[in-house]
C-alpha cells in the first residue's frame, strides 16, 4: 500500500497528493509518469510525476476529476492509501538529463503549459533552475478558478507568464496568443516544451513550426498497463507507430499525428460523459479533454 | 472399456458456455481419472517423459492416480512443476507428452495433461502443498517476472535453499496467466492465485509495482541490493500491427490490450476499467492468443471471425482451443488475409477488406507460405477489428542493462541449456528469449535457469 503523506487541493476539482512510494521516489526524473491503481477494482490511471522528494520517498501526483475513478481517488484523506502506485514509466525528459546540460544550457527555453499541464511542467522548471538553466513559462487555464503552483512556478522560472481564456486573470487568451506577444515584442526562443490537453499542444505546434521553434509535447493517450504490453497508447509520429509508454511520453510535437491521437481518445468515451461536460462547461469547453470529440 | 479410448471429460455446454466467463472444462472425477490412469502402459523406456519440456515422471503419477495415492501422485509432479494445475490446463499436450504416447499409435494417448490437472486440483482441494527441506544457503537470487517462467526458475530455486525474491512490474501476480489467458480457460483466483502461493510457501517473496529498468536497474539491484544473480523472465513484449490503412482507427485492439482489459483488469464483471463490447468481432490471427480474443469476445456477446492466412492444418493454436471455439460458434475464414481496414467519418471501424490466399512453397519454418489470390478481395462489415499477430520484445530492460546483448530482433540471447546471457550473473528465458511461445515452453526455460544459477553458485 502506498499511503498518502499530503493533500492539497489546488483548484476547483484538481487534487495534489504527496505519496509515499519509495522506490519511485528513487529513481524517477522530469518527465516520467506513475500509474496509480485505488483498489482492487480501480482502474490503472497514468498521472504525471509533479514532482519528488527522495529524502522523504515520496512523489507528489497532481490530480483532476474526470471519471468515476479519478473522483473516487480524489476523496482520499491523509493517511488513507493506494493500493498499487507503479513508475516511474516512460522516457526522462531529454532537457532534463545530466548528459545534456551543456547543450541546454545554450538554448533560451520556453514553456508552455495549459490545464493540468503546469503540474509535468513544473518539475522540469525546478530541475532545470537546479541545474543553472533559467526559462520562460507560459501556463494558462480556461479561468482563474482553475490556476494552480503560480507562486511555486515563479520561484523556479524566470517569468511567468499567467494567461486565461476567459480573461479572469492574467493575459486574456490562450498559451499561443501569448507566445505570439512575446515573439512579437522581439523575444526569441529556440526550444519550446508543450504540455497541455491535446488540443492545446496541436495548436502550439502549428504556431512554432510557423515560428521555426523545435517543440518538444507530452503525450497522454489512453493507457492499460504503461509497461509496453497492451499497445494501447500508440501513436504515429514522423509517420511511424510509436507507444507513449515505453518510447514516449515526449515526442517531438513536429511529428506528431494530433489529429489521429485525439480521435483515438474517443475509444471509451460514453453518451454519459460527453453530456456532463457539456451540462458542466457549456461554451467554454473546445475538446481536447479526452472526453469529448 | 475400450482401452483404445479416452475416459470422455465433462464440459460445460457450448451454448450455455458461450454466454458466461466460468471454466469450460470441468475436470475428472476420481473415478474417471483412476479409469483413465489404467490405460497407461507404463512402458520401461516413457517417450512421454521425452516430450515434456519439465519432464514430469509421466508414468509414474499415472500409477499413483491408479492406486488412488493421489497425495503421492502430486509429490512426483512437483519435484518437476511448479505450476500442476496450470500446465494441466494450458500445455499443449498433443505435441508433447501425449503425442508421444504409445497409446496414440493404435487409439488415443492418455489424457496425460488431463490427468495432471486431475492431481493438481486434487491437491489443492485438500490443502496439499508443496514443500522443501533444503537447508537455506543464504545466496540471494533476484527473479524478474511473475509468470511461468520466473515461477518455475523461482520455486526450483527455493528448493535448492536459495532466498529468492520476484519483482513483477504489474499490480497482480501471474504474468500471461493472469492477463493474456481468459478465466474460462484458466481460473485466476481457484487455480492461478493457488499456484503462486505455493511457490510463495516454497520461501520465494514476491514484490509487485516494481519495473526492472525504470524503478530499478539489474545493476542497482546486485550493486546495491544485494542480488548475487538475477533470472529475467519478463515476457513477450509491445503487439504487433500488420502496417495496413485503417489500423489505427477506433475499434481495433491488439489482442493483448483486448485481453488485459478483459483479464487483468476484469472489465467483464463490469468494473471501472472499461471494454468495448462489439456486435460483429474479426479477430486477426491463428494462435492462441487469437481464439482467447475470438472466445473473449463471442462472451461479451458479439458475432466473431477469425481471419487466418494459412489453412486449418497450418493453425498454430492448440487443438482443443481450436474445437472449443467452432464448437461455441467462432466462424473461421481460412486461408484469408486482411488488406485494410474500412472505417467511417469519426474513424470508428465499418469493416474489414480481405484478400483470399492459397498456400505456395514451404517458407523457413518449414509451413507452406500463402499467396495471395489476385482480384479475390471482399469485404465483411464488422465493428471491431482486434489483431494478434504476435509481439516484439519489450526494450526496458536490455536498454538498461549494460554488456547484455540481445539479437537482432531484439530478443535477450541466452544459452538454452543454461539460460546464462552475456553479462555475468544474469539469465533469461521465456518469451523475452525466444519471442512469443508457450507457457510450458517459459516454465522450461526457467527449469533450466535454475539449474544453471545452481551450477554457477558451485562453480563461482
Amino acid at each position: 500500500m502506498y499511503s498518502i503523506v499530503r493533500k492539497e487541493v489546488l483548484a476547483d476539482n484538481i487534487v495534489l497528493m504527496d505519496v509515499k512510494a519509495p522506490r519511485v521516489s528513487h529513481s524517477c526524473l522530469p518527465g516520467q509518469f506513475v500509474i496509480v491503481k485505488i483498489d482492487e477494482e480501480g482502474e490503472r490511471i497514468p498521472l504525471t510525476i509533479c514532482d519528488y522528494d527522495r529524502e522523504a520517498e515520496t512523489v507528489t501526483i497532481v490530480l483532476q476529476t474526470i471519471g468515476a475513478s479519478t473522483l473516487r481517488m480524489a476523496e482520499l484523506e491523509v493517511g488513507d492509501a493506494f493500493e498499487d502506485f507503479v513508475g516511474p514509466l516512460g522516457q526522462p525528459s531529454e532537457l532534463c538529463l545530466e548528459e545534456n546540460l551543456e547543450e541546454t544550457k545554450k538554448k533560451n527555453i520556453v514553456f508552455i503549459a495549459g490545464g493540468l499541464g503546469t503540474a509535468p511542467v513544473y518539475p522540469q522548471v525546478k530541475w532545470l533552475h537546479e541545474h543553472g538553466v533559467d526559462v520562460t513559462v507560459i501556463m494558462g487555464s480556461r479561468t482563474k478558478d482553475l490556476l494552480f503552483y503560480i507562486d511555486e512556478m515563479k520561484a523556479v522560472a524566470k517569468e511567468v507568464y499567467v494567461t486565461t481564456d476567459d480573461g479572469t486573470y492574467g493575459f486574456h487568451g490562450m498559451g499561443t496568443n501569448q507566445l505570439q506577444a512575446l515573439v512579437d515584442e522581439g523575444k526569441q526562443y529556440d526550444h519550446c516544451v508543450a504540455i497541455g490537453p491535446m488540443i492545446m499542444m496541436k495548436f502550439v505546434c502549428k504556431l512554432t513550426k510557423e515560428l521555426g521553434i523545435p517543440t518538444i509535447v507530452s503525450m497522454n493517450p489512453i493507457m492499460v498497463d504503461g509497461t509496453g504490453m497492451c499497445g494501447a497508447c500508440r501513436l504515429i509520429v514522423d509517420g511511424k507507430v510509436k507507444f507513449a509508454c515505453v518510447d514516449g511520453p515526449e515526442f517531438d510535437g513536429h511529428l506528431v499525428d494530433f489529429d489521429l491521437a485525439m480521435a483515438r481518445m474517443a475509444q471509451y468515451k460514453t453518451e454519459e460523459g460527453r453530456k456532463k461536460l457539456e451540462l458542466e462547461e457549456g461554451d467554454t469547453h473546445h475538446g481536447g479533454c479526452g472526453q469529448c470529440s | 472399456m475400450d482401452a483404445f479410448v479416452r475416459v470422455p471429460i465433462s464440459e460445460q455446454d457450448p451454448k450455455v458456455r458461450a454466454t458466461n466467463f466460468d471454466e469450460v472444462c470441468l475436470g475428472y472425477t476420481e473415478e474417471e481419472a483412476v479409469a483413465e490412469a489404467s490405460r497407461c502402459l507404463n512402458c520401461k523406456n516413457p517417450k512421454c517423459v521425452g516430450g515434456c519440456p519439465v519432464s514430469i515422471n509421466i508414468p509414474a503419477f499415472i500409477q499413483e492416480v491408479k492406486n488412488r495415492n493421489f497425495e503421492r501422485a502430486y509429490e512426483i509432479i512437483s519435484e518437476s512443476s511448479a505450476l500442476p494445475a496450470v500446465c494441466g490446463r494450458v500445455c499443449p499436450q498433443e505435441s508433447q507428452c501425449e503425442g508421444q504416447c504409445i497409446r496414440g499409435i493404435k487409439g488415443e494417448a492418455v489424457a496425460i495433461g488431463k490427468l495432471e490437472r486431475f492431481v493438481a486440483d486434487w491437491a489443492r482441494q485438500n490443502g496439499i502443498k508443496p514443500h522443501s527441506d533444503a537447508p537455506k544457503n543464504g545466496h540471494k537470487v533476484a527473479v524478474i517476472g511473475s509468470g511461468p517462467a520466473g515461477l518455475t526458475c523461482a520455486g526450483d530455486l527455493a528448493r535448492l535453499g536459495y532466498d529468492v525474491t520476484i519483482f513483477e512490474a504489474l499490480h497482480k501476480t501471474g504474468g500471461v496467466l493472469v492477463y493474456g489467458i481468459p478465466e474460462f480457460r484458466l481460473p485466476k483466483d481457484e487455480v492461478v492465485a493457488a499456484e503462486v502461493e505455493n511457490v510463495k510457501s516454497l520461501g520465494v517473496k514476491i514484490e509487485t509495482n516494481v519495473i526492472i529498468g525504470k524503478s530499478i536497474t539489474i545493476d542497482e539491484l546486485m550493486e546495491e541490493e544485494g542480488f548475487e544473480a538475477v533470472f529475467i523472465g519478463s515476457g513477450a513484449g509491445l503487439p504487433r500491427f500488420m502496417g495496413i490503412p485503417g489500423e489505427q482507427a477506433l475499434g481495433v485492439f491488439s489482442a493483448n490490450e483486448y485481453l488485459t482489459r478483459n483479464n487483468l483488469m476484469k472489465a467483464f464483471k463490469d468494473l471501472d476499467t472499461p471494454i468495448s463490447r462489439g456486435k460483429k468481432v474479426v479477430v486477426v490471427g491463428g494462435g492462441n492468443v487469437a481464439m482467447d480474443a475470438a472466445r473473449t469476445a463471442l462472451r461479451l456477446g458479439a458475432e466473431v471471425h477469425i481471419v487466418y492466412r494459412r489453412g486449418e492444418a497450418e493453425l498454430p493454436a492448440r487443438a482443443e482451443e481450436v474445437h472449443h471455439a467452432k464448437e461455441e460458434g467462432v466462424i473461421f475464414d481460412l486461408l484469408q488475409n486482411p488488406v485494410e481496414i474500412l472505417t467511417d467519418d469519426k474513424n470508428q471501424v465499418t469493416g474489414i477488406r480481405i484478400i483470399k490466399m492459397e498456400l505456395g512453397e514451404p517458407d523457413e519454418s518449414g509451413r507452406r507460405s500463402p499467396v495471395e489470390i489476385p482480384g479475390s478481395e471482399y469485404e465483411i462489415q464488422c465493428d471491431t477489428v482486434i489483431m494478434s499477430l504476435g509481439t516484439s520484445p519489450n526494450p526496458l530492460i536490455s536498454s538498461t542493462t549494460k554488456g547484455m546483448e540481445v539479437n537482432r530482433r531484439g530478443c535477450i540471447v541466452a544459452q538454452e541449456e543454461t539460460g546464462a546471457t552475456t553479462k555475468d550473473a544474469v539469465f533469461a528465458g521465456g518469451d523475452a528469449v525466444t519471442g512469443a511461445a508457450t507457457v510450458i515452453l517459459a516454465m522450461g526455460a526457467g527449469k533450466a535457469a535454475a539449474k544453471g544459477i545452481d551450477e554457477y553458485f558451485k562453480t563461482r
